[in-house]
């Protein structure tokens, strides 16, 4: 950043210095006046800034910036501009600028690497400066095993990482309208918990995106995971034929059997099959009356007498239950759905998982078919978790025993989690429930509003790229401190590659530009080596074990 | 400073300290209408150097009872009226009225007014450059020549920084951040400000 007449001078520290501190409060952050050299043009909301109190060093998040004069006549009676030495007085003097810090960490002189949240603020006077990359590090921990980088704060070089372990503890969420980045963000998520080693992944991939390749809006083609990671990704497919034509091998085919559609996952689809309340309770009601197989016999009635005297035995509406066995029957035009038993694919999944393996689940042409979506996410989630259940439950806090954490990643997530169903199905329970049977949650949706509050208040780490509808912003927001703030940081971020993220894993809100994905270098950074290299690699370590006259 | 300069500055000397007081004094000039230009930066006194800026200045008769009148009613020209009239250069005198912005004392230079007002029949020269320079060099002196009671107060601060600009190697950096400074004790007088600023260049 430089200075508009070049007087921007580095603090002795190397930190750049903005201005200093001349009002404010803890509750809306303190104002600070910008340095006369300073270009308000240079200075973006969202910004990390470092301010160095008496005793303490805090950091915080520029939040506004704003236009203001010591004299009430400027706005009537401006001065002469075109005056070249008016124009240089007048700017810095009587018209300044001013910016807006959120304090968000104290640092203590003598505890460098113990940043705690803010609960006072900086003395009148205090310089306040960019954050350095020694702040960032301090904060946020260097890259390592436990900490992936994600990408870089606004406007600096330095690499922000996000502690893994910390993020896998809870449920999280990837929010942001179409085209902000969300898959990509979402699929470094995902890298960081493969390469971290210390949970499984099970990605539901509605657009076949994460597993093989997925497609960006610059580059045509970015690899997947199976590609980067071919020994630690199993894809699984719902579509083998849509496999087939892409070129692509998978590991399994999922199939689903009318028997093991549940209640449950009708109740999920109420919404996009615009079911009645008392059709949906109407399949545990069948349940309870048939049995297991409940979901089969029922489609075999033809209708007719038998048909009301079905209704009348269980007392709803001829019209209810017609219609529930109206949308049941699209269940038929699945091809994955099977008579009878489906192929064994939650113990498949489970063998993946428990492995140290991580699995896509690819959803090929349903894809399209939120239908399918939701009833395949739901049917083996609620499997998988009530597996998960059991095994902690055996562990009893026998910590060896305990299942291998597992991150489940859901897309369209309002469709789960929206507050009619939320409180009834396996995601909202997933999400309120925390890491009680090492099940959680990385919900991606572009329609935040859409899910259900305590939900949301229930995801620990949150990742927001542009939102432009305002209930989508208040959403992710509530609940969140100096939210008001965060709103104009949120409105202002580029629709493209920049992201919020605050929450459990991060010790405080931040912007960050994402770490880039889809070239050659970024695939290598991410410790993937082309097929000719690794060969080369090889030959190099046969060399070395063998020497040279063993090839 | 070496001799010659000592010697050189005393030959600018242009009057004495007829009357003083800790914020201001009025000088005599020794030659008719030589008065320094308003706003010029004079210092006087040779044991407390006391600085001040020249905001006034008149040429009227020495005998307060014998005001001056008209001579030349018949004169075709000014010259003429003072060849025919050779005694109204010793009837007449030049006095200037400066405000003490500040003092040299050990220390160096102090862009404050001293304790004490410079002395009875103190020497007054007026600044060099070199010297305008230095004491412009910091802006603390306008908060005290902008509280100074006197008339045309605005033209005297335009004209001091003017003739500093001129002293200054770089002179509209120099004024804009003495405009700056303007701009802090002018707080809340726009107007007055931008008078200011716009009769600087």
């Amino acid at each position: 950043m430089n200075g508009a007449n070049g007087r921007y001078l580095e603090f002795a520290d190397g930190r750049l210095p903005l201005g200093m501190v001349v009002s404010g409060s803890l509750s809306e952050g303190v104002k600070v006046r910008l340095d006369d050299g300073v270009s308000i043009e240079d200075i973006k909301v969202g910004t990390f800034t470092s301010i160095q109190g008496q005793r303490n060093r805090f950091l915080g998040v520029l939040t506004e910036i704003e236009l203001e004069s010591t004299d009430d006549g400027i706005t009537s009676a401006p001065p002469d501009m075109s005056n070249p030495l008016v124009a240089q007085v007048m700017s810095g003097t009587v018209a300044y600028n001013t910016i807006t810090v959120e304090p968000m960490l104290i640092i203590g002189a003598d505890t460098m690497n113990n940043a705690q949240p803010a609960k006072t603020i900086p003395p009148h006077f205090s310089r306040v400066s960019l954050a350095s990359e020694e702040d960032i590090q301090t904060v946020f921990g260097s890259e390592d095993a436990g900490h992936f980088y994600i990408g870089n704060p606004m406007d600096m070089e330095v690499r922000l990482c996000l502690d893994i372990d910390e993020l896998v503890k809870r449920s999280n969420g990837v929010f942001g309208k179409s085209g902000t980045g969300k898959t990509f963000l979402t699929r470094l998520l995902l890298i960081g918990i493969l390469q971290r080693g210390t949970a499984s992944n099970l990605i539901f991939d509605m657009h076949s995106e994460y597993g093989w390749r997925g497609s960006s809006e610059h580059t045509n083609e970015v690899k997947g995971l199976k590609q980067l990671f071919s020994s630690q990704v199993a894809v699984f497919t719902l579509d083998p034929e849509s496999a087939r034509r892409r070129g692509i091998s998978t590991d399994y085919e999922v199939s689903i059997g009318y028997d093991d559609v549940e209640p449950e996952d009708v109740e999920i689809l109420r919404d996009t099959w615009a079911l009645s309340e008392i059709a949906a309770d109407t399949a545990y009601s069948l349940q309870r009356k048939l049995g297991k197989g409940w979901l089969r016999q029922f489609m075999e009635y033809t209708g007719g007498d038998e048909f009301s005297e079905l209704a009348r035995e269980m007392n709803v509406p001829h019209s209810t239950l017609s219609a529930l066995r109206n949308r049941l029957n699209r269940l038929g035009r699945f091809g994955f759905i099977t008579e009878g038993k489906g192929s064994n694919s939650v113990n498949e999944i489970l063998n993946y998982l428990q492995r140290g393996m991580h699995v896509v689940l690819e959803f090929g042409r349903y894809g399209n078919n939120i239908d399918a979506y939701l009833l395949i996410a739901n049917l083996l989630t609620r499997r998988i978790h009530e597996r998960y259940v059991r095994m902690s439950e055996q562990a009893s806090g026998d910590s060896t025993q305990e299942p291998r954490p597992l991150v489940i990643t859901i897309e369209e997530a309002h469709k789960f989690l929206s507050p009619a169903i939320a409180k009834n199905t396996i995601f909202g329970n997933i999400a309120r429930e925390m890491r009680k049977y090492n099940v959680t949650l990385l919900v991606v949706d572009q329609r935040p509003s859409g899910i259900d509050d305590e939900v949301m208040s229930q995801l620990g780490t949150k990742i927001v790229c542009l939102l432009d509808n305002e209930r989508d912003t208040d959403a992710v927001l509530s609940g969140v401190s100096g939210s008001r703030k965060l709103r104009t940081v949120l409105a202002r971020l580029e629709s493209n590659r920049q992201a919020l993220v605050f929450g459990h894993a991060l010790p405080m809100p931040v912007v960050i530009q994402t770490r880039e994905y889809g070239s050659p270098q970024s695939y290598r950074e991410l410790g993937f080596v082309e097929a000719a290299e690794l060969k080369a690699q090889v030959e190099r370590d046969v060399d070395v074990l063998f020497g040279p006259s063993a090839c | 400073m070496s001799l010659n300069e000592e010697q050189g500055r005393d030959r600018c000397r242009i009057g004495e300290v007829i009357e003083a007081s800790a914020s201001e004094f009025t000088a005599q000039c020794y030659r008719l209408y030589d008065a320094p230009a308003i706003g010029s930066l004079v210092l006087c006194g040779e044991q407390a150097p006391t600085y001040g800026i020249v905001c006034e200045a008149t040429t009227q008769s020495i005998d307060p009872g014998r005001a001056a009148i008209p001579r030349g009613m018949n004169a075709s020209t000014e010259a003429e009226v003072l060849s025919s009239n050779p005694q109204i250069e010793r009837l007449l005198h030049t006095k200037f009225r400066a405000i003490v912005v500040g003092y040299k004392d050990e220390g160096g230079i102090k862009r404050y007014p001293p304790l004490n007002a410079p002395r009875m029949y103190s020497f007054v020269r007026e600044c060099d450059a070199a010297e305008l320079a230095e004491f412009s060099s910091s802006h603390e002196f306008l908060a005290t020549l902008l509280n100074a009671p006197m008339s045309g107060q605005d033209h005297v601060v335009a004209s001091f920084l003017r003739h500093a600009g001129a002293a200054h190697a770089d002179g509209h950096e120099y004024l804009v951040s003495a405009g700056k400074s303007l701009a802090g004790a002018l707080s809340g007088q726009l107007p007055r400000l931008n008078g200011i600023l716009r009769s600087l260049e």
